[in-house]
C-alpha cells in the first residue's frame, strides 16, 4: 500500500503544478540559490557591540539565572551554583561525559556527582538534583543556547528530566544572530534550542515558567 | 457552549476517514450566532487575543528586516511547493539513510492505520503525544481508541481539552476559549491526582499538570507528534514548542512515529535561520520560543531506537492545483491572523467547525475538505475582509485573496443549481443597472419606501424573502431624493 501512496502522492503533486501554471525548472537546486534573499545575516555588529552582554540580558529576559565570570572564577562560581541548589534539592548531580575536570574542582563536601554510565533510566534521572553541561553555540539576538549533544552535553534525556540545568557558555560560542549560529551547526547531530525555563503560554495567552522541561535554568557565561 | 452533547463535540471513539467537519456542527454563520451571545467565551477571548496583539506588535518591531524576512520565507515556500516532488523524494532520501522509516499517506484513513499498525507493532497499547495540527486534522486520537489504543496529549493546553471533552479552538492555544477558572474546575473534576486545594493561579495549573504527567512521560514506549519543519537536505525534523512535553515525547520513548503534511518541507538547514526568527515572534511573540528539538533519523544511545515519518497528503495537492488557493500552503500555524481578526475574537474557533480555524481555516478547510459541505461552503464567507491577517502573516498568505476566490468557487457551485434566489436578485439588479430609466424609477420608488422600511434611521427587519439580507445586516435609509433626481432638478445649482 505504502509504495503505490508514494507513487499516487508525487504524481498528483506533478499533475498539481502542471494545473497550476507552474512549470518548474528542471534544476531546483539552481533556483533554489537565486532565491533573494534580502533580510540581515547579523542584525548585531560583533565588532562594535557586546554581544556577551546582549546574550546575558536576552536570556535573563526568560527568567533564567545568568551570571558573567572570569574563565578562571568558573570552578568557584560553579560550586557556589551547585550549593544553593543542593541546599533546596536532594540527590546528586549528574555529569556528562567531556566536561573539563577543572570546573568541578572547587565543590565542596556534601555534593555528590553521578554518571550516566551505564545510562540511567529516566525514573533515576527524575531523583537527580540537576545537571552541568556546557553547551554548542548561543544566539545572542535571541538569548538562546543550543546543546548539539556532543562532549560536555550529554544524551537529550540528561538535560530534560532533571528539573535543574547549570549550563556553561564561553564567551566565544556566543553567535550574534540565528544566521551564524545555524551556521556552526552539523544538522546531523539532534540538537536542543533553550530559550529560558520550561513555559507554557497555554493559560490566557500569558507566559508562565515552569511546566515539564527543567523548571531552574542557571546559565554561567564564561569570559576570558 | 462546549458542554457535553452539545453541537461540536466529537462522538467517543469515532474514527475519521477523511477529514470530516465536525459531527453535528452547524454551518458558520448558526454557530457563530450561539457563539457570540456567549458573554463569558467573548470576554475569554478578548483578553487572550489583545493580550498577545501588542506582544507581538512589539516582538516584530524589534526586527528592522521582519519585512525582507517575510518576503525570504513566501519565496522558500513558493519554490519549494513548485519543487514539492523532488524535495519530497530528497527528504525521504536522507531520513532513510539516517535510519528511520517513510511511509506515505493519501488521506487520514491511512495515515491512521499507518500510525495505529507501527503501535501495535512496537508492543503498546498507548503512546504520548505531543501537540499536532496534521493528527488533529485526521483524528488520530479517535481513530486509535477504536483500535484500543489510548493516546494521551500532553500539551497543558491539548490536556485541558482532551480532560474537558472538548474541542481545541485555537491552533496555537487550543484552550484560548477557557479562563483560568475554569481551567482549574477541569482538572479539579477530572483529573484524579489533582492537588487538593488547588487554586486557579496559572503556574500552580501547571505544575499540577506537570506531576499528572510526569509518570506517562517517563514509562512512555510510544511518542507521537507533528513536526513545524522537515528539512530535505538532512532529512531533519524541528519540532518548536514551549513546556518540555515535546522534548519528552520525541527523546524519551523508544519508537517516535511523526505524522507531517507534505508542505512542512524546507529544501535546506539554513532555511531554519528564516522560519525560526518569523514563528516565535508571530506565534507567542516572544524572541525565541523555550525549546526547539531537531533530530536526523536515529541517534545510537540517544533518544528513540526506531523513527518513522508518515508523510501526509490529505488535499493537500488539491489545493497545490488551485493557482490562487496554494498560497495558503504555505502557513507555518503560527495563529497570528486568529489573533488579529475581528471576527475570531468574536465567535471563537468552534464556529470554524475545524481544526483549522480563524481566517486560515477558512481558506485551508475548504480546500482540503472540498465545498460540497454546507460547513465548508459557508467559510469563505467568515471573514470581513479587513486584511488584518494578511498583514500580520509571516508568509505574506493573501487570506483576502484567496477568501474572494473561494466565495467565487462556492458561488459557482451553486449557479449549477437551477434556481436560487440570490441568482434572481443579482439577475433583476444587473438589468436595472443597465437601463438608466429602470434605475430611476427604482430609486424613485425607494425613496418612497423609506417611511414605510426604516425605523431610527436604519432598515432592519424586512419581510421575506428579503429577511435572508436583513437578518445579519442593517441598511441604511435610501435618501429622499437619489443624486440623480436632484441634479435633473437643480442641474448644480445650489440655490
Amino acid at each position: 500500500m505504502s509504495t503505490s501512496a508514494r507513487d499516487r502522492i508525487l504524481s498528483r503533486i506533478r499533475t498539481a503544478n502542471r494545473a497550476a501554471g507552474q512549470v518548474a525548472p528542471a534544476d531546483a537546486d539552481a533556483a533554489y540559490a537565486a532565491l533573494s534573499r534580502e533580510y540581515l545575516r547579523a542584525h548585531h555588529d560583533a565588532g562594535t557591540n557586546d554581544i556577551t552582554g546582549l546574550f546575558a540580558e536576552r536570556a535573563a529576559d526568560y527568567r533564567a539565572v545568568v551570571e558573567r565570570v572570569p574563565e578562571s572564577g568558573l570552578p568557584a562560581g560553579i560550586a557556589r551554583v551547585l550549593a544553593g541548589r543542593a541546599a533546596a534539592a536532594s540527590g546528586s548531580f549528574v555529569i556528562p561525559d567531556g566536561l573539563p575536570g577543572e570546573w568541578l574542582a572547587g565543590l565542596p563536601a556534601g555534593i555528590t556527582l553521578a554518571r550516566d554510565e551505564p545510562p540511567l533510566p529516566p525514573a533515576e534521572l527524575d531523583q537527580l538534583a540537576g545537571v552541568v553541561t556546557g553547551c554548542a553555540v548561543a544566539i545572542a539576538e535571541t538569548g538562546t543556547i543550543i546543546l548539539d549533544h556532543g562532549p560536555a552535553q550529554g544524551r537529550r534525556a540528561l538535560t530534560l528530566v532533571p528539573d535543574f540545568h547549570l549550563v556553561v557558555v564561553q564567551a566565544s560560542q556566543v553567535a550574534a544572530d540565528l544566521a551564524d549560529a545555524f551556521g556552526r551547526l552539523d544538522p546531523g547531530r539532534p540538537h536542543t534550542l533553550i530559550s529560558g525555563p520550561s513555559a507554557t503560554s497555554d493559560i490566557e495567552l500569558i507566559r508562565v515558567e515552569g511546566v515539564h522541561g527543567p523548571r531552574n535554568l542557571h546559565v554561567l557565561i564564561a569570559e576570558a | 457552549m462546549t458542554a457535553p452533547g452539545q453541537p461540536g463535540q466529537l462522538a467517543a471513539g469515532e474514527p475519521h476517514p477523511g477529514m470530516p467537519t465536525y459531527l453535528g456542527m452547524p454551518s458558520f454563520p448558526d454557530a457563530a450566532r450561539i457563539a457570540v451571545a456567549d458573554s463569558q467565551l467573548r470576554a475569554n477571548l478578548t483578553h487572550a487575543t489583545h493580550t498577545i496583539r501588542a506582544k507581538r506588535a512589539g516582538a516584530v518591531a524589534e526586527l528592522a528586516d521582519w519585512e525582507q524576512l517575510r518576503q525570504a520565507a513566501k519565496a522558500i515556500k513558493d519554490h519549494t511547493l513548485a519543487h514539492l516532488d523532488t524535495y519530497l523524494l530528497r527528504l525521504e532520501e536522507n531520513v532513510t539513510r539516517a535510519g528511520g522509516q517513510v511511509h506515505w499517506a493519501q488521506d487520514a484513513g491511512e495515515a491512521n492505520a499507518i500510525v495505529a499498525g507501527l503501535v501495535r507493532a512496537a508492543g503498546a497499547d498507548s503512546v504520548v503525544k505531543v501537540k499536532s495540527m496534521a493528527t488533529q486534522e485526521t483524528g488520530l486520537n479517535e481513530a486509535l481508541a477504536a483500535d484500543g489504543i489510548s493516546a494521551l496529549e500532553t500539551d497543558l493546553a491539548e490536556l485541558i481539552v482532551q480532560l474537558g471533552h472538548d474541542r481545541p479552538s485555537h491552533i496555537l492555544v487550543p484552550a484560548i476559549h477557557r479562563n483560568r477558572a475554569e481551567i482549574r474546575e477541569i482538572f479539579r473534576t477530572e483529573m484524579p491526582d489533582a492537588p487538593a486545594g488547588l487554586t486557579d493561579d496559572p503556574p500552580a495549573l501547571a505544575a499540577a499538570a506537570r506531576s499528572h504527567l510526569r509518570q506517562a512521560f517517563l514509562s512512555a514506549q510510544v511518542g507521537v507528534s507533528g513536526a513545524n519543519f522537515a528539512i530535505a537536505e538532512t532529512g531533519s525534523l524541528v519540532v518548536v514548542e514551549s513546556e518540555g512535553n515535546g522534548r519528552m515525547c520525541v527523546t524519551l520513548p523508544r519508537t517516535l512515529i511523526s505524522v507531517v503534511g507534505v508542505e512542512k518541507i524546507l529544501p535546506s538547514w539554513r532555511d531554519l535561520e528564516v522560519f525560526l526568527a518569523l514563528l516565535p515572534r508571530s506565534s507567542t511573540a516572544e524572541r525565541m520560543n523555550p525549546y526547539t528539538s531537531t533530530w536526523t533519523g536515529i541517534t545510537p544511545g540517544d533518544g528513540p531506537e526506531n523513527f518513522h515519518l508518515v508523510l501526509l497528503d490529505n488535499g493537500r495537492t488539491s489545493a497545490l492545483a488551485d493557482p490562487t488557493g496554494r498560497q495558503a500552503l504555505r502557513c507555518i500555524r503560527c495563529s497570528a491572523c486568529l489573533n488579529v481578526c475581528p471576527v475570531y475574537e468574536r465567535v471563537g474557533g468552534h464556529a470554524y467547525g475545524s481544526p483549522y480555524p480563524g481566517p486560515i481555516g477558512a481558506i485551508i478547510s475548504p480546500q482540503l475538505r472540498g465545498i460540497a459541505d454546507p460547513v465548508d461552503a459557508s467559510l469563505p464567507f467568515a471573514s470581513t475582509l479587513c486584511g488584518a491577517c494578511y498583514e500580520v502573516c509571516p508568509v505574506a498568505i493573501n487570506i483576502p485573496e484567496a477568501l474572494v476566490h473561494l466565495r467565487a468557487k462556492v458561488v459557482d457551485a451553486k449557479r449549477e443549481k437551477n434556481f436560487s434566489p440570490e441568482r434572481v436578485a443579482f439577475t433583476l439588479s444587473g438589468r436595472v443597472l443597465r437601463s438608466p430609466r429602470l434605475l430611476a424609477a427604482a430609486q424613485r420608488a425607494a425613496s418612497a419606501s423609506r417611511r414605510v422600511v426604516a425605523r431610527k434611521g436604519r432598515i432592519r427587519l424586512l419581510p421575506p424573502p428579503l429577511s435572508g439580507w436583513t437578518e445579519t445586516r442593517d441598511a441604511p435609509v435610501p435618501p429622499p431624493e437619489s443624486f440623480r433626481a436632484w441634479w435633473a432638478r437643480t442641474r448644480g445649482n445650489r440655490s
